[in-house]
This record gives C-alpha cells, sequence and structure tokens, in this order.
C-alpha cells in the first residue's frame, strides 16, 4: 500500500438505515473503514450485521443514508456497479462452472480474455493448485469456501465482504481458515469486512471488532480494547463473560468512584467507569476474580466478596468455579491451572478477590439486577 | 470399552435377518417392481410397433377387402417420402416457429411463476395447466372462435390495418401455429418451471456481485441451469407439435396439412395402411434425428 494509501480508500458508512416494513433492521448507523483494514462486525443472529453487509455489496437497498468509499457515494449503484465483491456463507459458486471458470467469472464479465495466469496465481493463494477443471460438488466445504475466496480476490475489489464463510465448516478447519483469511488479507491489503456472531474469531482475526446490536453499534475497537474495557452490559457479556453487581455511585471521588453493592463498598479508578453516578454495574472478567479460602488471605489492596463455591469444572487450562455471593447471585471466577492454586472443594466458604484495576463501572438500567451467571449458549471462547 | 462396544452388534444382529438373506431378496426387488410396467410396454407398445413395421413393409396394391402380402416392399418409403415431402417439412417448420414463439412466451413466464410470483405461484400453476381440464378438441374448437372471420381479433386487427379489409386469420398457417403454440405451451412452461424453481436466487446475486449485468446474469447463470428444464420442455413441446394433426385440421385447410393429417387419412380414409404405416416410421425417424442431434448439442451446453 505504500505512504500514499490515503484516505480516499475508506469505506464509510453514514447514516446508514435499512427497514423492512416496521422494522428496522440497521438503525442510522454510521462508522469508518480504514483503508487495508480486517474489520469485524460482530453480532447475535438478528442484529442486522449481515444487512448492513448486504447493503455495501449492493444486494439491499438501504432505506436512508450513504455507503461512502473515498469520496463517492455507492449506496445506489448496481452490485455489478461496485468495486466490491463478497465471499458468501453459502458460497454460491457456480454448479455448473468448474472451479477455474468459477474463479475466472469476474474477470470475464469485465471483458478481460486472458484469465488463464491470474486464476492459476489465485489457486495457488488459496492453495488449491490442480484443482481447476474439478466442479464445485466435488470439493470439500473447506475448499470450496476457498475458491468463493479465490472468485472475489481475484477482481481487486477495493473492499471484500466476508458473510459468515466459516460459519459452515467444522471447529478444526475453521481455525485454520482464520489462520488462512489472516495471512491472505496481509498479502494482498484490501479491506476486508468481516461479518460474524462467533466472538472469537473476530478477535483473532480483525483489526477493529464493531459490536452489533438491533441494528446499532454498542462499541466498535480494537479487540483487547473492548473485552479489557467494555461499554455496555451486552458488550461485556457478548465478547466473552462477565460478572456484572448491581450497585450505585454517587460520582467520581479523586481518582476513585465508590460504588455500594449489596451492602458493602467497593471503588473503581474514575478512568475505568462509563458511569459514575446513579445505578451502575461493577463488572469484571471471570479470569480477573482469584480465589482464597478466607478474607484475611486476600492481598492488600485488593475488594472482595464472600460467599460458597457451589461448581466447580475442570476444563483442563483452568477450573470454572461458580461462587454464589451471600445476596444469592453467583460469580464466575476461572482460575488457571498453573499449578500454584489449590483445588477448592464445592460447598466450602470462599472469598473471591480481585485488583480494583481490573474491574469496571457501566451504566445500568435501574430496576436491573446483577448479571452474573453465564447464559449456557453463549459461546465461551476465552476461556479455551 | 470392550463389552460396550460389542453389545450393540450383538443386538442388531440378534434383531435382524442374515445379511445374505436380505441382499437377495433385495437384489430381485427392484425387477419385481418392473415386471407391470414391462409387460404393459411390451403388449401395448412393442407388439403394435412391430406389427406397424411389418405393415410398411406390405405389398401396397394389396387393400384391406383382399388382404395384405408380405413382399418386403421396402419402395414404400421412399414412394410416401417423395409424394408427402411438402407436409413433412411444413410439420417441422410449423412446429418449429410454434416452438420459438412458445419459448418466447414460456420462459419468462415459467421464469416469473418460479422466482417472483411469491404466495401466487400455486394459483398461476394451476391457470397454466387448467386448460389441460378440457378436452384438447374443444379447445382448439373455441380458437376456431377466437379467430373466426367476424370474430373480435380479426375486427380488430383489420381495424388497425394489420389486416386487410378482407384479410382472415383461419384458414391460414398462422392459425395452425399459434393453435400450436397455444396447445403445447403447458408441456414446455412446466417442467422449466421445475428447474427454474429449483434455481437457487443466492447464486444470481453472486453473479450480480461478480459483476454481471443482469442481462449476463441471465446469459451466464439463469439459462445453464436452467437447461435441463429447457430440454425437457422443449422435447415435450415439439415431438407431439410435430406429429399433431388437430390443429391443421381445424384452423387451417388442406394447404396447411401436417403429416399427423396424411397418416390419419392413410389409415382412416383411404385404407393405405402400408403408406400410413411407413410414414409414421419416417416421422419417427426424423423426430428421433432432431432430438438425438439436439441432445448432442445441449449435453454441452451450446444449444442455444
Amino acid at each position: 500500500m505504500g505512504h500514499d494509501a490515503t484516505p480516499a480508500g475508506d469505506l464509510r458508512l453514514a447514516n446508514l438505515t435499512k427497514r423492512f416494513g416496521v422494522f428496522t433492521a440497521v438503525d442510522d448507523l454510521s462508522l469508518t473503514i480504514p483503508q487495508g483494514s480486517f474489520f469485524a462486525l460482530l453480532g447475535a443472529s438478528g442484529c442486522g450485521k449481515t444487512t448492513t453487509l448486504r447493503m455495501i455489496a449492493g444486494l439491499e437497498e438501504p432505506t436512508g443514508g450513504q455507503v461512502l468509499l473515498g469520496d463517492r457515494d455507492i449506496a445506489r449503484l448496481r452490485p455489478y456497479k461496485r468495486p466490491v465483491n463478497t465471499v458468501f456463507q453459502s458460497y454460491a459458486l457456480f454448479p455448473h462452472l468448474d472451479i477455474a471458470e468459477n474463479v475466472a467469472f469476474g474477470l470475464r464479465r469485465r471483458g478481460i480474455r486472458k484469465v488463464d495466469d491470474e486464476v492459476q496465481r489465485m489457486l495457488s493463494l488459496v492453495q488449491l493448485d490442480g484443482f481447476g477443471k474439478r466442479r464445485p460438488a466435488q470439493l470439500s466445504g473447506g475448499q470450496q469456501q476457498r475458491v468463493a475466496l479465490a472468485r472475489a480476490l481475484i477482481n481487486h475489489p477495493q473492499v471484500l465482504l466476508l458473510d459468515e464463510p466459516l460459519g459452515a465448516l467444522d471447529l478444526k478447519l475453521r481455525r485454520q481458515m482464520q489462520i488462512e483469511l489472516k495471512r491472505i488479507q496481509t498479502e494482498v491489503g484490501i479491506t476486508f469486512v468481516h461479518v460474524t456472531h462467533d466472538q472469537e474469531e473476530a478477535m483473532t482475526m480483525a483489526d477493529t471488532v464493531a459490536v452489533m446490536n438491533a441494528g446499532r453499534i454498542e462499541q466498535l475497537g480494537a479487540p483487547a480494547d473492548i473485552y479489557e474495557f467494555p461499554a455496555t452490559a451486552f458488550v461485556a457479556n457478548f465478547l466473552g463473560q462477565s460478572n456484572l453487581l448491581a450497585g450505585e455511585a454517587a460520582g467520581p471521588a479523586g481518582d476513585e468512584v465508590p460504588v455500594s453493592a449489596h451492602g458493602s463498598r467497593f471503588s473503581v479508578p474514575a478512568a475505568r467507569a462509563r458511569a459514575d453516578r446513579g445505578p451502575v454495574y461493577l463488572g469484571v472478567r471471570p479470569e480477573k476474580l482469584h480465589l482464597a479460602g478466607s478474607a484475611d488471605q486476600v492481598p492488600s489492596g485488593h475488594q472482595h466478596v464472600d460467599g460458597v463455591v457451589t461448581d466447580a469444572s475442570y476444563v483442563g487450562v483452568s477450573t470454572q468455579y461458580l461462587l454464589r455471593t451471600s445476596w444469592g447471585s453467583e460469580l464466575s471466577v476461572f482460575v488457571a491451572n498453573s499449578g500454584v492454586h489449590q483445588q477448592l472443594p464445592v460447598g466450602g466458604a470462599a472469598v473471591a478477590y480481585w485488583d480494583p484495576r481490573h474491574a469496571f463501572l457501566l451504566p445500568r438500567e435501574p430496576g436491573e439486577d446483577d448479571r452474573t451467571t453465564p447464559v449456557l449458549d453463549e459461546p465461551v471462547g476465552a476461556s479455551s | 470399552m470392550t463389552v460396550l462396544a460389542h453389545v450393540p452388534t450383538g443386538q442388531s444382529a440378534a434383531s435382524s435377518p442374515p445379511p445374505a438373506a436380505r441382499r437377495g431378496r433385495y437384489r430381485l426387488l427392484p425387477y419385481l417392481l418392473l415386471l407391470p410396467g414391462a409387460a404393459w410396454l411390451f403388449l401395448f407398445f412393442a407388439l403394435p410397433l412391430l406389427q406397424l413395421a411389418a405393415a410398411s413393409l406390405y405389398d401396397p396394391t394389396g387393400s384391406l377387402a383382399t388382404g395384405y402380402a408380405m413382399t418386403w416392399a421396402f419402395g414404400n418409403y421412399p414412394e410416401a417420402l417423395q409424394t408427402y415431402w411438402p407436409q413433412f417439412s411444413r410439420s417441422f417448420l410449423y412446429a418449429g416457429i410454434a416452438l420459438v414463439l412458445a419459448l418466447l412466451m414460456g420462459y419468462p413466464l415459467a421464469y416469473a411463476i418460479a422466482q417472483k410470483a411469491g404466495r401466487w405461484k400455486n394459483l398461476l400453476l394451476v391457470c397454466v395447466v387448467a386448460p389441460m381440464f378440457t378436452s384438447f378438441l374443444v379447445r382448439t374448437l373455441a380458437w376456431k372462435t377466437i379467430l373466426s372471420d367476424n370474430g373480435w381479433l380479426v375486427g380488430l386487427l383489420r381495424d388497425i390495418h394489420l389486416l386487410g379489409p378482407d384479410g382472415r386469420l383461419l384458414a391460414t398457417p398462422v392459425a395452425v401455429v399459434l393453435g400450436l403454440t397455444y396447445n403445447f405451451l403447458p408441456f414446455l412452461v412446466l417442467p422449466l418451471y421445475a428447474s427454474l424453481e429449483r434455481l437457487d436466487y443466492r447464486l444470481l446475486e453472486a453473479a450480480s456481485d461478480l459483476y454481471a449485468s443482469p442481462l449476463q446474469t441471465f446469459r451466464r447463470v439463469t439459462l445453464p441451469l436452467s437447461m435441463p428444464g429447457l430440454i425437457a420442455g422443449t422435447l415435450l413441446f415439439f415431438i407431439p407439435a410435430t406429429g399433431d394433426y388437430i390443429n391443421a385440421e381445424l384452423l387451417g385447410t388442406p394447404n396447411e396439412y401436417m403429416i399427423g393429417n396424411v397418416i390419419d387419412s392413410a389409415f382412416l380414409v383411404r385404407l393405405d395402411y402400408p403408406q400410413g404405416a411407413a410414414l409414421s416410421f419416417l416421422l419417427m425417424a426424423a423426430i428421433l434425428a432432431v432430438v438425438f442431434v439436439y441432445l448432442r448439442k445441449a449435453g454441452t451446453e451450446e444449444v442455444l
């Protein structure tokens, strides 16, 4: 890309809105995706992420707003007039064409006759040398996925859209393709916009992640920043797990924000407070919590909660404890099995403690209670 | 672990017959299922066909009253062809024009029903099939009314000067071709519909994403993928249309007679069985030749 990579190639969504009847799928969405970045749109199904992608591709017409590529608004261009290509969730390979012709499709439609060299180059980029004469049906899911990628990349689009491209693959292949996709993106330097519901996939691949919920972006940033300091309770629980204790804050006092929750007093550094007055959530990630047998074992400068161990799941790299607090909520605590810690018995009293610099404060709707026990079918990717 | 692994095997062996016996029974089953159909085909298709083949070689000087002698009269064939080649070529010409017209109407129709009709799909399909609920003869007679000299259609065409003041539709080649087009249209539309209905719209989106204009998407994706239905539909249309005689009989004059009319009269009016049989075989051979060439080309996806 070199130094001449100007903002002219950035993809910018401005007040993008899509309504289907009374349902608002994408709600006044604005964001900028810098040229050459690997950007992930992360959200549960139905959050509007695929609709957003389809509006960038031109397969869905926005109800309002702009899709800007550089200074050019492409929101009303037909899909075949946009310098944007898509890797579809279903791959959508043409069953009547062989692999080479599938890959060459975009070049041929633009009237390019000599395609063989470029097709060969693309097939080796996705490590499918020698597959040119086969039909899509003769390939495995992972191979078809790579053909779909080659078919899009051969056109050197300004933006490559990936719609849950790894969703149909099994876990092992998915890991492999994640690394592969990242390698290819670095190699070709094209802007990748990746839509996924898999938070781990988003975090491992993308430079920037936007967490979407109900048609809006809840938070946008580098994966580590979002994980370490989520902006909302939704993000705190969608991207990994969080223990969120309902409390009340009464404004900052110096560098600290004091919080009272369930009869105890805690404090959080002011820099880690998204809200510092009124109803708040005090959040701590499960792996940032530590366990001790009693309160006098808690190191100085740490804050703690007493409770009883109700469950201990040994998962190899760590043991995941559930600690029931005196007011009845269950805290999730991950203890690394590094050999330093002793195993705590289920049913025994224990103390969960944390460094206040690892806690964060989030705004809370009045009346909302603790959100500590993980929802069962949500991925707990960060633990593996 | 070993114990667990053994239990299911033992159970399944006990509860089902030995594999060899089962395989034996299933090996015969397909043939048993074929039997009724095969017997039917033999009795009512193969045998009559053989008899017809024999009749085509009878002594042409014989008659129904005096009886026919088998003289291996291969001369019946060139004789029939020489006499009736105008009707032969007319059959293929009319059926061909009708096929082109039917394709121009039927493809968009099938496409619209399959991809765009939404909840109206079933109703529209019924509309396509509905004319078949009345008899072929009645439908063709209805066309006779529509095309008649004092009907509204001719009146309209005369008013806008597409027809001269004495111009007519009935008893012209136009009427016969229109009748053929109308009567066999459903045979083209239904297989086409079945093919287009299976067409994955995501492939069309992918084509559009890959710089194909709507026209290119049709040419490169929709058309090739609807080929099976298109081939089946054109054959189902073209074969009966070529052999048809009702349309020429009711909507045309002897000047529009097709080979079907000649065969009809050979068997039922002139009672010239050898000639009728020879013409039947010639028609069959000609259609087979056309179909063979067509399928060879269509197989390589370059029929259009």
